[in-house]
């Protein structure tokens, strides 16, 4: 019990004390994350809208397979990731295997089925509504879209956010491509994995504590950006 | 300019997933005046004017303008039965017709200022369209519509749901839209409203025109016993 409290005033000195250590591995697991949310959100934003405004005869398999990519278990994406990265595998080459740049792939992979379908819902629902409007205002393929993004942007928004939550969150995969190296790869969720089972409770709560406040602040922004748009239909 | 008029429909059908939904119909569209399209729920009159406008597939038979059909689509516009708002401003969603012409932000919303005034719309520019009341959203549609100064005006329903006020309100608008050269064609349920704005008439009864001719006559003398029937209020069999 003592070890617990400990670790808990622990935690929160690490934190406010600026402790280095703790801050070089928040702010590199928020570079690979963030890095891996915007490349994720430039394929799968456009996919997902591309996919609610074309109908060609493979659309509906390949709307059944983001879905299935969106319930992958980020270890056996890990694994492929791994296998593809490592000396002998098709990408070996590039020498990415345990680097930050294997990491964002990897989470890439895994958030990008996500982003990709969740805009893909916004959107058709959009499109579904301003359909006839936009094609009776003679709107070319590139004027909808467009019109379709903007007007849809806080749906947008909230994929990217939960793409997010998701990624900044997620061990597995990471813990496998990226190695857990310390000052390289050491991320806040693997490093968890790690203090924790040396007994170094303080520094394992005080990157878990960032990680809660991270996803508290992601979700009320989910929530708050769904609540302004039902609120005005806007 | 060339008027994109007659608009000219030779046994024109449309289908959907096999069903006929309307046709076969043969028409022509003059140069001028106001058309009102009227018939029964379920007759055709929203598909009638969905295939002339050329949301609906003409699934048999032909349409052909007086233009080829790209320009043609260029010069008319739409107003639906239930407005469709975009999810932006009053003075936005009255400058997006314009700027899809590639007309600039500025001179675009100068227009909608302006439109919006004739419309009595001008203190809501900066509302949030969707949220509008159901008769502001119908003027908002109609100005829209008519912001890009269509030759061919298409309008279903349009005072659908609205009170007497607000109906007169858009009638005083259409009328005077008429007199600047737009040809109206548009359908309703409101014999009333037939009776004062139509110059022709069409009688739409399971899915083609069941008759059709000057409004005058038609309401006087209608040839068949479903049209006499129909603007008496009576059900049509
Ligand atoms: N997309 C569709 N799929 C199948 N049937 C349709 C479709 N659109 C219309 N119909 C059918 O076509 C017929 C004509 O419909 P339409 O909407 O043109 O009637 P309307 O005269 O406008 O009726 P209302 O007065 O109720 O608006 C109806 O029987 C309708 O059920
Ligand atoms: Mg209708």
């Amino acid at each position: 019990m003592s070890g617990y409290s400990e670790g808990f005033w622990g935690a929160w000195r690490l934190i406010f004390t600026f402790d280095p250590e703790l801050y070089e591995i928040i702010f590199l697991s928020l570079q690979v994350t963030v890095s891996a949310v915007i490349i994720a959100s430039v394929i799968g934003l456009p996919l997902g809208a591309w996919l609610a405004v074309n109908r060609f005869w493979l659309r509906r398999y390949v709307i059944a397979v983001l879905n299935a990519l969106m319930g992958l278990p980020p270890v056996v994406v890990g694994l492929f990731v791994y296998m593809a990265l490592s000396r002998a595998g098709p990408l070996g080459g590039f020498g990415l295997l345990f680097s930050p740049a294997a990491m964002i792939i990897a989470q890439v992979i895994i958030i990008t089925p996500l982003i990709a379908s969740l805009s893909h819902q916004s959107i058709r629902d959009l499109w579904a509504e301003y359909h006839d409007l936009l094609i009776s205002m003679n709107a070319t393929r590139a004027q909808r879209i467009r019109a379709l993004l903007w007007d849809g942007r806080r749906a947008l928004l909230t994929a990217t956010l939960a793409g997010f939550g998701r990624a900044i969150g997620e061990v597995g995969a990471i813990m496998i491509v990226g190695g857990n190296i310390e000052h390289v790869t050491r991320a806040l969720t693997t490093a968890i994995a790690l203090e924790t089972g040396r007994g170094n409770f303080a520094f394992a709560m005080g990157l878990g504590l960032v990680l809660i406040v991270l996803a508290i602040i992601i979700n009320l922004a989910i929530h708050i950006i769904g609540k302004t748009e039902r609120a005005s239909t806007w | 300019m060339v008027s994109i008029l007659p608009l000219k429909l030779s046994a024109a059908s449309a289908h959907m997933h096999g069903k006929r939904l309307l046709g076969p119909v043969s028409l022509t569209l003059g140069q001028n005046g106001l058309t009102v399209v009227i018939g029964p729920n379920g007759a055709g009159k929203t598909t009638l004017l969905r295939l002339m406008h050329g949301l609906q597939r003409c699934s048999g038979g032909a349409l052909s303008w007086a233009v080829p059909a790209a320009e043609a689509r260029q010069r008319q516009a739409f107003v639906f039965q239930a407005p469709i708002m975009m999810r932006r401003r009053v003075i936005d969603s009255l400058a997006y017709p314009l700027r899809l012409r590639g007309i600039g932000k500025g001179e675009a919303r100068a227009m909608a200022r302006a439109s919006a005034a004739r419309f009595g719309l001008a203190d809501l520019l900066e509302s949030r369209a969707p949220l509008l009341s159901g008769g502001e959203k119908q003027k908002l549609s109609l100005a829209r519509a008519l912001i890009i100064a269509p030759e061919v005006l298409f309008l279903d329903e349009p005072c659908a749901n609205l009170d007497g006020r607000a109906t007169r309100e858009i009638e005083t608008l259409l009328l005077c839209e008429r007199a600047r050269g737009t040809r109206i064609v548009m359908s309703t349920h409101d014999m009333g409203q037939a009776r004062r704005l139509a110059q022709e008439v069409i009688f739409m009864h399971k899915g083609v025109v069941h008759e059709s001719g000057a409004a005058e006559p038609f309401f006087a003398a209608p040839d068949t016993p479903e049209a006499a029937a129909f603007i008496n209020g009576d059900i049509v069999e």
